[in-house]
């Protein structure tokens, strides 16, 4: 974490100056030049790995072969010497000692090749681990960075408009008050639309005879004497 | 078409579109880098800011600055925020120098909808939160 933890000291110390860099741009491009050389030698190091492991492959074949070759003139010795050909035994014989010592130098090979290649692998993986690491380092920088130098955009921004940076209390209150101004707006609009709504309804019911008419003299007349009746 | 670009006429197309929906005001600032200030209606006084880095697109709204901070409780302060971040859909606190925000971080594949969305849901909890933390600002 060393380039980001130097960056984050710096914001640390204090207050930036408008328009200075949180990131030396030239800190930058030396750390995209160590990814790049970490990812060369990784694929240099993958190219190794292949050669070595075909090489391995190669070895490993070798001993089989000559193994076989062995046990195959092993086989032609007994039948020499089960015919008492001694003088043929004697050259199958020696035949058997050039492949054993080949054998010797393929398994040794093999193994050697083994090592490498193993060694070869583990060293991949530590390339990349850091270079994956040194990845994301670069992005945490890169986004602060640009976030630094938003903020700076936005900060002239700001300047340069000449609106009063409110706080966030008064934002607020500002908002919540315009939301309140609607909310009383909205009620009162619906309360105006029931209203009107209601007396043109009521006037049609009138009209169609199905909500009764006021009250007429008549009707008062006729339900008085109802009552009177029902006593 | 540089990425912030296409984000604006995204953004504008789909108010145009249907203009009850996203009733975004989008206005270019100038600067390093490229930032889109983008204005909701009725929530004027705290603008989303929109950039566009290698990576990720950031909108990030201003919340309050350190000397906002009623004496001494930034700790509890702090507590709150911390405790209020993941309950929070989509976005996250942070802080850039002594400025407060409140941020929301997408793939750089987003769609415009996606990014419409969470420039809509930062918004709201830009204020849902500035209400909840009001009792500890001046």
């Amino acid at each position: 974490m060393g380039l980001l933890n130097k960056m984050l000291t710096a914001i640390r110390g204090g207050a930036r100056e408008v328009g200075e860099n949180i990131v030396d741009a030239n800190g930058i491009r030396i750390f995209e030049q160590e990814i790049n050389d970490a990812e060369t030698e990784l694929e240099k190091g993958k190219r190794d790995l292949t050669s070595v492991v075909a090489k391995e492959m190669e070895a490993k074949r070798n001993v089989a072969n000559l193994t076989d070759e062995i046990v195959k003139h092993e086989k032609y010795a007994k039948d020499a010497l089960d015919q008492k050909n001694e003088e043929l035994a004697l050259e199958v014989a020696q035949k058997i000692a050039e492949l054993t010592s080949q054998l010797g130098i393929q398994v040794k090979a093999e193994e050697s090749f083994k090592n490498h290649a193993a060694k070869l692998k583990d060293l991949i993986k530590k390339t990349q681990k850091s270079l994956a690491s040194m990845k994301r380092e670069l992005v945490m920088v890169k986004t602060t960075d640009s976030v630094q130098k938003a903020t700076t955009a936005i900060t002239s921004n700001y300047a340069s408009s000449n609106s009063k940076l409110l706080s966030a209390k008064e934002s607020l209150d500002r908002i919540q008050k315009r939301q309140q101004d609607l909310d009383d707006r909205l009620v009162a609009g619906g309360e105006l639309y029931d209203e009107f709504e209601g007396k043109d309804l009521e006037a049609k019911l009138k009209d169609a005879g199905i909500v009764e008419n006021d009250n007429s003299a008549q009707d008062i007349l006729e339900r008085l004497r109802s009552n009177k009746t029902g006593e | 078409m540089t990425e912030i670009n296409k984000i604006a006429n995204g953004l504008s197309d789909l108010h145009s579109n249907d203009n009850i929906a996203y009733p975004f005001e989008i206005q270019p600032i100038p600067g390093e880098v490229d930032i889109l200030k983008i204005t909701i209606e009725d929530m004027e006084e705290l603008p989303v800011y929109v950039s566009v880095s290698d990576n990720q697109i950031l909108c990030i709204s201003y919340l309050f600055k350190e000397d906002e901070i009623c004496n001494n409780d930034g700790s509890s302060l702090h507590d709150i925020m911390l405790k209020m971040n993941i309950p929070m859909p989509l976005s996250s606190f942070s802080k850039i120098n002594d400025q407060y925000v409140i941020f929301g971080a997408l793939s750089i594949n987003s769609s415009i909808n996606d990014i419409a969305h969470e420039i809509e849901i930062l918004s709201e909890n830009t204020l849902e939160a500035i209400e909840t933390l009001k009792d500890y600002l001046k």
